[in-house]
């Protein structure tokens, strides 16, 4: 992967594959304390205890399509490379992905398109709602397709004039935290 | 921060009210982006920008836009399945860019299919 954004695209549409109705993004970007923190959370089914185990081992796959699983192993070795760590939470309901970096360690990949990633994940997947929320230093900036959804009715959340609304209000936001220029 | 308007969205409701095309499921084409961590890594996000680009620019309403898994031929990805309605799904490989703009103006929006970057049409194949 290129970028910290293609990486928490695979892991959230992990998340949907797994029966996931709402996936919540947090990416924090600390800059006084030089930590990256994200943390990717569905609703889905989770994991047994001893997958859980065994879920950073590349050969560890739910899919059967084919006998490796290398998302979250890849994600953790760019953490790792950046001073940071992976972490992965699940209780029986649901799963949680938390993942740290040292912000200015000179191997973190950079952030890449986050607008493209919520974008792809929202309508790519027009029933899953999405919280994704973006701290960079005193800034912040929160998209919640359960408050989109309530105000549209009937019309789907990957209608075009709603993606292109998406679109803006995304690239608007992120420009004002700075994240993209 | 910037929130998204409610009059926007309010705007864009009023705008499809009475427009039975949406509610009727009644698209022209499908188009499914393949979205595991192969295609994601071989590059599926940016072939899904160029169709919601096309979309967008053409104020396109009756062609949707999804994403799928992981379809077990992951050294074939970007992978995509175009569902143009009364006509059997079509697997398109190793899709770039520019296959997708052509594959969107041929196929989504003429009907025909790209056959140079298709699958598999009429032999059998090793998907190697």
């Amino acid at each position: 992967m290129e970028d910290l954004s293609l990486h928490i695209l695979d892991v959230a549409e992990n998340g949907i594959r797994a029966g996931a109705t709402l996936i919540n993004i947090l990416v924090d970007e600390n800059l006084e304390d030089d930590l990256l923190t994200i943390v990717i959370k569905d609703n889905g089914k989770g994991m047994s205890a001893e997958f859980l185990n065994n879920v950073l081992d590349p050969f560890v796959t739910t899919r059967t399509t084919r006998r490796v699983g290398l998302g979250l192993s890849m994600f953790q070795q760019s953490a790792l490379e950046a001073e940071g760590n992976l972490e992965v939470q699940s209780t029986g309901v649901g799963t949680k992905v938390t993942v740290t970096m040292r912000n200015s360690h000179i191997d973190r990949k950079p952030m890449g398109d986050m607008v493209s990633t919520v974008l792809a994940l929202i309508e790519g997947n027009p029933n899953v709602d999405v919280v994704y929320d973006h701290r960079r230093g005193h800034g912040e900036y929160v998209l919640d397709t359960r408050e989109i959804r309530a105000e549209l009715g009937d019309i789907p959340m990957n209608f075009p004039q709603v993606v292109s609304l998406l679109q803006c209000n995304l690239s608007e936001g992120l420009k004002e935290l700075n994240v993209i220029s | 921060m910037p929130r998204i308007s409610i009059d926007d969205l309010k705007r864009i409701k009023e705008e499809q009210t009475g427009k039975m095309i949406l509610r009727g499921g009644q698209f022209r084409a499908k188009v499914t982006v393949h979205m595991g961590t192969c295609g994601i890594a071989a590059g599926a996000r940016e072939v899904m920008n160029v169709f919601r680009e096309n979309i967008a620019a053409r104020e396109i309403q009756d062609v949707i836009l999804t994403n799928s898994g992981c379809a077990g031929l992951c050294a074939k990805e970007p992978m995509i399945t175009v569902e143009v309605v009364n006509s059997a799904p079509v697997k398109y490989i190793l899709v770039d860019k520019e296959k997708a703009r052509k594959i969107f103006e041929e196929h989504v929006l003429g009907g025909k299919v790209v056959e140079d970057y298709a699958l598999a049409i009429g032999s059998e194949t090793m998907a190697t």
